[in-house]
């Protein structure tokens, strides 16, 4: 027997908000996250902004030896995650079995701050100079490891790294979990923190950034004709996830249901998409779900900003949801939050999640001029009110790596 | 020694997060200033860089508290 799988807690950590309520004022107020980067002199940087998380204190969450030996992703994960089990009134070892509860917070890349600057001490005074806490800060699944060693999950532990699919995967994963058995409770999502020099130049030289530096706010642009490419973001998004009997038995506020998780690999290129893996991907997590595609209100992108990105995926709704794709609403939250890469997904299943509560689609902002070879309605530039039931979310990575989760409106 | 031990102390205190009351001449890192190994070889390349000293691990494995390292300083320096 599969158990139902329900959302009863969320936390986000963005550059729009360090709170679900900030976070979500600032979506329907469709402001844009992004602005010039300070942490860093970025003048020979040819993309010089981001959507970074200001005056994020670690110790607001920890205390000062913890925070010191985490990267940022890694407390940024802390962050969202404590947020997401405190929304959840999940008390370990009280109301929820220690070894039932478990974690996967994945990670695109992992501490590459860390590695940063473990590898300027190496350079500069020698290998008998980097920390001995290099490696377990800097390791992708460090984040999943922090967070039960500071609440004693001792359940199922692991961290899936498919770049920026890894949210979804993670979310996705954690939901068959719950479904077979294998957990009660699953606190899982994504963190990341690369708004670092390598992290930066890495992707410029990519050419996959917008260089819109006089303009940051309107650097991300999903599906506008003049868009030039994704903005970097960072920050956390975690989900406390819950079979419906367990959620049930403690009296739990439910945000919504997980219906529907569908994967798949391009096969194709390590970083070009082809439309046709993200189009199995949702038809798996449409099939997976037991639904019509029909019954789809509300699609969150993937939608990155990249000029081939928004086509593909436009392509790929359409080559997955029929006629239907011309009548569901598509956004793209990136245009606010930017792409925050391994967090994306965990992100945006924490809009999903408070789109279907609270019954109004967030915009796609800066679509001033539509791209006609993305033809869709991406909900431009003002929040929607809608009694939408049932949310997709997509999710796509470099190496081909696909996911899709579907959410349903919870009915008592 | 009152130099070289405050400078301990507030290496100590800075890395491992403990209270200045606690860091006494006496208090062992594993066992009063709750350090762990990573920690302590952390410690130790800490006490190199500001004492400008080399420390064996041999060395270092016998240091278990604070005034062990005030000593063993004062005797390498």
């Amino acid at each position: 027997m599969k158990h139902r799988v329900v959302i009863t807690g969320m936390g986000a950590v963005t550059s729009l908000g360090k709170d679900l309520n900030t976070f979500w004022d600032n979506l329907m107020a469709g402001k844009s996250g992004v602005s010039l980067i300070e942490a860093f002199d970025v003048s020979e940087y040819p993309t010089r902004i981001a959507a970074s998380v200001k005056d994020f204190n670690p110790e607001d969450y920890m205390d000062r030896k913890e925070a010191r030996k985490m990267d940022r992703f890694v407390q940024f994960a802390v962050a969202a995650g404590s947020m997401a089990l405190k929304d959840s009134g999940i008390e370990i070892g009280t109301n929820t079995d220690a070894e039932r509860i478990g974690v996967s917070i994945g990670s695109g890349i992992g501490g590459l701050g860390t590695w940063e600057d473990q590898h300027n001490i190496l350079l500069e005074k020698g290998p008998k100079r980097v920390s001995p806490f290099f490696i377990p800060m800097m390791i992708a699944n460090m984040a999943s490891g922090q967070m039960s060693i500071m609440f004693g999950a001792k359940g199922p532990n692991t961290t899936p790294v498919t770049a920026c699919a890894t949210g979804s995967h993670s979310i996705g994963d954690s939901f068959r979990l719950i479904q077979r058995g294998d957990a009660d409770v699953m606190i899982c999502g994504g963190a990341e923190a690369t708004i670092r020099p390598t992290g930066m130049a890495g992707f410029c030289s990519m050419r996959a950034m917008s260089t819109r530096n006089d303009e940051p706010e309107k650097a991300s642009r999903p599906f506008d004709v003049d868009r030039d490419g994704f903005v970097m973001g960072e920050g956390a998004g975690i989900l406390v996830l819950e079979s419906l009997e367990h959620a049930q038995a403690r009296g739990a506020r439910i945000y919504a249901e997980v219906i529907g998780y569908g994967l798949s690999g391009d096969a194709h290129h390590m970083t070009e998409p082809d439309p046709d893996g993200a189009a199995r991907c949702m038809k798996m997590a449409i099939r997976d779900a037991g639904i019509k595609p029909e019954e789809i209100d509300y699609i969150n992108a993937h939608g990155t900003s990249t000029p081939v990105g928004d086509r593909s995926e436009t392509l790929a709704v359409k080559k997955s949801l029929g006629d239907h794709a011309y009548k569901v609403a598509v956004s793209s939250t990136k245009s606010m939050t930017g792409h925050l890469l391994g967090a994306a997904g965990g992100v945006e299943a924490v809009i999903c999640g408070l789109a279907l509560t609270r019954g109004v689609i967030p915009p796609t902002i800066n679509l001033d001029n539509q791209d006609p070879e993305c033809d869709l309605d991406y909900v431009p530039n003002k929040p929607r009110p809608a009694d939408i039931k049932i949310a997709m979310s997509n999710s796509f990575g470099f190496g081909g790596h696909n996911a899709t989760i579907i959410l349903k409106k919870y009915d008592a | 020694m009152s130099d070289v031990f405050e400078r301990v102390k507030r290496i100590v205190v800075d890395r491992l997060g403990a209270d200045e009351a606690e860091v006494t001449l006496e208090a062992s890192f594993k066992d009063d200033l709750g350090a762990d190994s990573l920690d302590v070889v952390e410690l130790v390349m800490e006490l190199e860089d500001e004492f400008d000293l080399e420390i064996s691990d041999e060395d270092a494995e016998k240091i278990t508290t604070v005034g062990e390292v005030v000593n063993y300083i004062q005797s390498h320096t």
